[in-house]
Order: structure tokens, then C-alpha cells, then sequence
């Protein structure tokens, strides 16, 4: 409480205020089932700086672009959050679809930063000023913006699933067969392998400072050292790539490489219909499948306006926060390996994690992909004797455990040598770059949705929203155990409390009907925000399907973090951010 | 196949004399020679996606396959016996895998880990993902599942031990006279071009082009 007394008391300008500040650039959007304001390209910086100092929303946490072929135009959407907690404010550019220009907002956000790009790569929207704006998920070269509604891949079949080749008339089709390669390769006409110079990463090279070094006699100059880290590295926990420029050991400047595991999440949930992108939503942080089906499931039910009974709801908390404990764990296990504690405190880890799983196989019938979210419930209840097991855990065994892990590693000298103020974000340049989940909590920003902006039953349980003060590799790992503990405190008063009753809302359906409109659900995942902002148009599948995906945007303060430090830092600290490349790249 | 086992390498229709027995062994080279080589199989450390976790998990002590002689986890290519593509393959990534493939030595195996690794999985129709790693590197085991289990990962592993103990050193690639030629690196081009399809690919878009310029003809036929 004391923190909030020595924030300075500002008086916010309201919402409606906005129109009136811009009458002729600012209107409210008046589609079926949307919400928030249209502003036009020209004002976008004023409107958003006006946001930002003067209302309070300071945390821009999504940015996206929308194809409206039918209409002619491509539409950027903004949602933007007050860092003291609340729902959000959605804002939205429109600009035509031939050679589409956005300014870009990352002087205001500096958190739009890998989002624009991300933009331009897929749906090529051209933002304005932005400092590097390069292709961020493909490679440059690659033809087209795939995420256009004009552009289909090779393999392309129909605009919506389920797709006839597929149906069990004992004609199956392999898609290999229509293409001359038998694989998914297209080419444009006219081009010619022969000639094709292929990209060398000169525009990745050039986004580097390379800065020259003056000696200590200021008449010697040194060149900088450019070094590259994956995708292939026992370190960067999966297929990334860092490419960092030294000065000895030094880091002058870094940028990550991403994009070695897209995996065309939204093309391919954009075809789905709305059940089928549930198990696909276990694919994106594959280390927790249960709060990304958390996620995706609230923003559609947000779109249906139903909600899930009583015990489901219970079920929904119960199986979300093991999963935060499993994440964790797993997390503080990788970081210790990435410190060099090769194995051995990871083994221990991964011991409780496997105790976690195994509650998981018993619900869903899966240790890691499990499924288990419905619209309006889950998919099945708990068989006999689970619940006893979970209780077990949470009240017994895994407290002791993460007692003992903290007992061994949290004082542990080399640990602390290693992480203490190492990789320092601030809370402004948390809030800034939009970091969220520990990452922005460990920069002594509490902010945790399950408190700022309160969805499910999450009100209802008495819980602290772990914080740290530091902003340093060690507070980030520190965090985790906090988090842990108070996901303990969670678990246990809903394990006391589950009522009986039944676990889903109506009836159970494969092919829902989903209003046309948009929505934006968020939760509070174990890496952070998650979010899912999906576009129907009444249709068995979604027009548009995005993840705000925390393993991400979290990647954004990343070179901010590492500047100054050395070189053997960037593992401990990107260990620390605990990134999964399956939500990174999606 | 069952006097391939591991316990049948001691049991050889020569006598051995009572005072040396338990301290001679007489066995076949291709029987030594593969015993060798399935005892001490390490895999590059390498994770692709969601199966690479199971892999993490599998080398864990739960499951843990040292048990058959796969503990150690090399980073790098040069000192691994055998690459298991744990997860989603894409064109993005490709080239570097075809490349630590190049830089393992011989004798060297593949495992397709998981429906993405063997035919693009359920992101098969993704502009990105390349529909199974065959289509580039020969693959010795395929492992079904999304992701398979540690237990299907073992049996995967152990297969491919069946597969070394029928192997022989007189047939052998790498102990023929010629040279194994090394694969040639994808490259990143509009799309993923494999340097063994040039041809096809001019081909291809060549008539594309002729389609897309007199499109009446098209039409005709």
C-alpha cells in the first residue's frame, strides 16, 4: 500500500473525453459486436501520446493487423491497459489495402517494436518511422504477406475445415500429390533458382550499432565482434537466435533471431473452426497447455456471452495454476542448467513437474498436449481418486519441495554472483517495452491480471500478487518461487471448495456457433499475458485469430536488459525472461 | 534375429577350457562391432519443439535412457552418433539441420520424433513447415505421436538398435571405397528451394509464366 501513496494522485482525462479531444480523427466504431475507436493514420501518434500521458493507458500490451478483404481495407488494432489495473482500451487504424501505411507508435510504445514487425512480415502493413522495420518471422526474400486473405500456401485446399479430402469416404488425398515437388513449395512465375542471390542476414548485420572502439590511446580503433548464438545451442532453449556484437566480452548491441519454429499458428487457425484451434493452442507454450486453452477458451466465450458452471469454473482455476507450478519449476530448472548447474538441480525439477503431469494425463488423457477446455466447461471430470492426489500435492508434497529447492539454491554463492544485478529493467522500461507476467512483476510493477482485471473466479480466492523490487536476473528467478507459493495458496482453498455439479454449460457441441464480432481474452498465463483476440463473422471459423503471445513481447526489452553486460550473461539472462519458442514464433 | 540378443554374444559353439572361462569371449566381428556401436548411441543435443520436452524428459530420471547407453547429450554434431528431429521442422530452420546432418560423422542415424518430424503433423498445411524431415535427410526410425511418450521415445530408441544389430561391416556405406556425398544445403529463396530440384523448379515456373501470358490457351485446354 505504501507504494500507491507515494504515487503522485493524477487526474486521469475519461474516455469520452477522447472524442471530444479529436472530434474529427477519433470516432467510436460502430460495427456489430465492436467496441473502442477508430483513429485516423494522421492522428494516430497525438491520440496515442494523449493515451498515454493523459489517461493513463501506459501499457500497450497488443498490437495487430486485421485483412478485411471484402471491404478493402486493412486494420491495425491497438489494445492498450493502465499499469494500475482495469480493462482495456481498443483503438484501430485503417488504411487501404494497396501499399498500406501505419505510423509507427514505438516512440510512444516501445513495446510495439517486434509487433510492428511482425505486422509488416505478415500481413505487410508498412509502419512509418518505425527504426528496423525488417521481416521478423520469415525470412527476407519470401514472397508475399502470408497472413493476407489472398494468399494461399501450397497446400491450399479450401478457406474453411473441415476439409473434403478429409472426410472418411475412402478416397483420402494426399495434398503432396497436386504439386510437381511433393512437398509445399511454390514458386512466383519467371523465377529462376539460377540467378536468386539469397539474403545473407546484411539487413540483420546492419540493424547492429557497429560502432567503431577507441582505444585507450584515442588514435587506435578497434572493431567490434559480431557473434551468433543458435538456433542450434544447448542454451537458448529451443531454435533461437541471438546475434550480439562485442567489444571484448562486452555487448554493445543484440538482436534476436526469430521465426526457426513458425509454425503458420494463425493461418491455420483462421481455417480451423472454433473447437479445432483448441488442441492448437496447446501447441504454443507446449510447457502450458492448460492455460493457453484457458485463454482461447474465455475469448470465445466472451464472443458466445455464456459462462461456465461452478465446477468447472473450479476445475478451469485448478488445472491453470498446477500448470503455472509445473511451468515454474520447469523454468527455475533451465535457468539453473543455463547458470551451469548442468542437470542436476533441472532432474530434481522435473521430478515435481512429473507429478503434475501425471494429474494431467489422468484429466485429459495427455501428459503435455491435454485439451481440456470447452466453451462453457471442460471436457470431462475428474476420474475417481484425483482429487485425493491433488490434494496431496498441494498440501504436502510439493510445498516441502519447493521449500527445499529454495533452501538449496536460493543462497546458493554462485547463483547469486551470477544473477544479482544482472540484466536490470526498470519499472518504466517494463511498462514501456510492455513486459509482462514475471518479467514485469520481478521490475516491481505488480501487475497480475488475475487481480487488475479479474476473470473466471480468480475474486474469489485470497491470494498476494508476488513482486520484487530489483528488476535483476535473480529477482526474476526469485519470483517464480513467490509465484509458486502463492499458486499453492490458490490451489489449496480451491481444492477445499470445489463444489459438485456439472462441468459444462448446455450442451456439449463440436461445431459452435460463435456471433459475429471481436474479442480480446486475456489471462494471466505463466510467462505472462496471454491473449487470444479473435474476429468472428458469424461463419464455423474465425476471420481473424491472434495470439498476444508473452514469450514475445517479453523479447523486446531484451537487448535493453543485456546492453552493458557480457557475453555469458545473455544465456543466464534469457533464462531468466523464460521464453518458449513455440508461443515466440507460433 | 535371436542369436543377434546381447546375452547370445557370449554362447558360441567353440569349447572353452574351464580355467579361462568368464575371462574369453569368442564372438563374430559384426557382433562385437554392433554392440559397440548400440551400447553407446549419443544423440546431438538438439530440441527442436514440443517433442524436444519429452526428450528432456525421456533423458530425466524418470524415464531415463542412459539406461541403454544415450546419456550423453552432445551440442555438438562432430561427436554424435545420432540425430533425433524432435519436433516441427520449418523451412526456416531446415538448412541448418541439413547441415548438422553434413557434419555428423559416419556412421550416423536419424529419428523422426513425432508426427511433425515424420510428415509435418498436425501443421502440415502451414506455408512454413516443412511436411516431414524425409524430404531432406534419410530417416532411420519414424515415432508416431503428438508428442510420443518417453516410453514411445524408448521404443523408438530400441528399434533403431534392432536396426544397428542387423547391420554388417562388409556392407556397410561408410567402409565402401567411394565417397558419401554430403547434402545439399536448402536455400532460402521465395520459397525453400532444394538444390537437387533446380531443374523441376525452372520447368515450373516456366510454364507458369506461359500460362499466366496467353491464359486463353489455358482455357482451351
Amino acid at each position: 500500500m505504501s507504494e500507491q501513496s507515494t504515487t503522485p494522485v493524477v487526474n486521469f482525462l475519461l474516455e469520452d473525453d477522447l472524442t471530444n479531444r479529436f472530434p474529427e480523427y477519433v470516432s467510436p466504431d460502430t460495427r456489430k459486436g465492436y467496441e473502442g475507436y477508430i483513429v485516423s493514420a494522421d492522428k494516430l501518434l497525438d491520440v496515442a501520446t494523449t493515451l498515454r500521458n493523459e489517461m493513463g493507458y501506459d501499457y500497450l500490451s497488443s498490437v495487430t493487423g486485421v485483412d478485411y478483404l471484402p471491404e478493402g481495407m486493412l486494420e491495425v488494432v491497438y489494445h492498450a491497459f493502465k499499469s494500475t489495473g482495469g480493462s482495456g482500451l481498443v483503438f484501430k487504424v485503417q488504411v487501404p489495402r494497396v501499399n498500406p501505411v501505419v505510423p509507427s507508435l514505438v516512440p510512444v510504445y516501445p513495446g510495439a517494436d517486434l509487433q510492428e514487425r511482425e505486422a509488416w512480415d505478415l500481413l505487410g502493413i508498412r509502419f512509418a518511422g518505425h527504426p528496423d522495420l525488417r521481416r521478423i518471422l520469415m525470412w527476407e526474400g519470401f514472397s508475399g504477406h502470408p497472413l493476407r486473405k489472398d494468399w494461399s500456401e501450397p497446400y491450399f485446399e479450401t478457406a474453411g475445415k473441415p476439409f473434403k479430402s478429409r472426410w472418411p469416404e475412402g478416397l483420402i488425398q494426399r495434398s503432396e500429390d497436386e504439386i510437381p515437388f511433393a512437398k509445399n513449395v511454390d514458386y512466383p512465375e519467371g523465377f529462376n533458382p539460377e540467378t536468386w542471390v539469397p539474403d545473407k542476414d546484411a539487413l540483420l548485420y546492419s540493424s547492429l550499432a557497429r560502432s567503431k572502439i577507441h582505444g585507450e590511446n584515442s588514435d587506435i580503433q578497434t572493431d567490434t565482434v559480431v557473434v551468433n548464438m543458435g538456433p542450434q545451442h544447448p542454451s537458448t532453449h529451443g531454435v533461437f537466435r541471438v546475434v550480439v556484437e562485442l567489444d571484448g566480452e562486452t555487448i554493445l548491441s543484440l538482436k534476436p533471431v526469430m521465426g526457426y519454429l513458425h509454425r503458420c499458428h494463425e493461418k491455420i487457425g483462421e481455417r480451423n473452426t472454433f473447437l479445432q484451434n483448441m488442441p492448437f493452442t496447446d501447441r504454443l507454450d507446449y510447457l502450458s497447455s492448460m492455460s493457453n486453452n484457458f485463454g482461447y477458451a474465455l475469448a470465445v466465450e466472451k464472443l458466445m456471452g455464456i459462462n461456465p458452471p461452478e465446477r468447472a469454473e473450479y476445475l478451469r482455476v485448478i488445472m491453470a495454476e498446477l500448470t503455472r507450478i509445473s511451468n515454474h519449476v520447469f523454468a527455475i530448472g533451465m535457468f539453473l542448467n543455463d547458470l551451469g548447474a548442468f542437470f542436476t538441480p533441472s532432474l530434481y525439477a522435473l521430478e515435481e513437474r512429473e507429478l503434475i503431469l501425471d494429474v494431467f494425463e489422468a484429466v485429459s488423457g495427455s501428459r503435455m498436449m491435454c485439451n481440456y477446455y470447452r466453451f462453457g466447461g471442460v471436457a470431462r471430470d475428474l476420474p475417481e481418486g484425483v482429487l485425493e492426489k491433488i490434494h496431496g500435492l498441494v498440501f504436502e508434497r510439493l510445498p516441502r519441495r519447493i521449500d527445499e529447492l529454495d533452501l538449496y539454491l536460493t543462497n546458493n554463492e554462485i547463483i547469486r554472483s551470477r544473477s544479482e544485478g544482472i540484466g536490470v529493467l526498470t519499472p518504466e522500461q517494463a511498462i514501456a517495452f510492455s513486459a509482462a507476467g514475471p518479467v514485469l512483476r520481478a521490475s516491481g510493477v505488480p501487475y497480475d491480471i488475475r487481480r487488475a482485471d479479474p476473470y473466471s473466479i480468480y475474486n474469489r480466492f485470497d491470494f498476494d500478487v508476488a513482486v520484487r523490487y530489483h528488476g535483476d536476473t535473480y529477482d526474476r528467478y526469485l519470483i517464480r518461487i513467490d509465484e509458486i507459493r502463492q499458486s499453492l495458496r490458490i490451489l489449496q482453498q480451491a481444492v477445499n471448495d470445489i463444489p459438485n455439479g456439472p462441468i459444462q454449460e448446455g450442451k456439449p457441441q463440436y461445431q459452435v456457433r460463435v456471433p459475429a464480432g471481436e474479442a480480446y481474452g486475456r489471462v494471466e498465463g505463466p510467462k505472462g499475458e496471454l491473449g487470444f483476440y479473435i474476429i468472428s463473422n458469424g461463419k464455423p471459423n474465425p476471420w481473424r485469430y491472434h495470439v498476444r503471445a508473452p514469450s514475445f513481447i517479453n523479447l523486446t526489452p531484451f537487448e535493453e536488459m543485456c546492453v552493458g553486460d557480457k557475453v555469458a550473461d545473455v544465456v543466464a539472462i534469457l533464462g531468466s525472461i523464460d521464453i518458449v519458442l513455440g508461443e515466440t514464433d507460433r | 534375429m535371436s542369436d543377434m540378443k546381447q546375452e547370445n554374444i557370449n554362447s558360441t559353439k567353440y569349447d572353452i577350457p574351464p580355467e579361462i572361462e568368464g575371462q574369453v569371449t569368442i564372438t563374430t566381428l559384426d557382433k562385437i562391432y554392433n554392440w559397440g556401436r548400440r551400447s553407446s548411441l549419443w544423440p546431438i543435443m538438439f530440441g527442436l519443439a514440443c517433442c524436444a520436452i519429452e526428450m528432456i524428459c525421456t533423458a530425466a530420471s524418470r524415464y531415463d535412457f542412459s539406461r541403454f547407453g544415450m546419456e550423453v547429450m552432445r551440442p555438438s554434431p562432430r561427436q554424435a552418433d545420432m540425430m533425433i528431429v524432435s519436433g516441427t521442422v520449418t523451412k526456416k530452420m531446415v538448412p541448418q539441420i541439413v547441415r548438422l546432418y553434413n557434419q555428423m560423422p559416419e556412421p550416423k542415424y536419424v529419428v523422426a520424433m513425432g508426427a511433425c518430424a515424420s510428415g509435418g503433423g498436425p501443421f502440415k498445411e502451414g506455408y512454413n513447415v516443412v511436411s516431414g524431415i524425409d524430404k531432406y535427410i534419410p530417416v532411420d526410425v519414424y515415432i508416431p505421436g503428438c508428442p510420443p511418450t518417453p516410453q514411445a521415445l524408448l521404443h523408438g530408441l530400441i528399434s533403431l538398435q534392432r536396426k544397428i544389430d542387423t547391420q554388417s561391416i562388409k556392407e556397410v556405406r561408410w567402409y565402401k571405397k567411394e565417397p558419401i556425398e554430403a547434402i545439399p544445403i536448402p536455400i532460402l529463396g521465395p520459397d525453400i528451394i532444394d538444390p537437387r530440384e533446380i531443374e523441376l523448379i525452372q520447368a515450373y515456373t516456366q510454364k507458369k509464366l506461359e500460362q499466366t501470358e496467353s491464359p486463353s490457351e489455358r482455357e482451351e485446354t
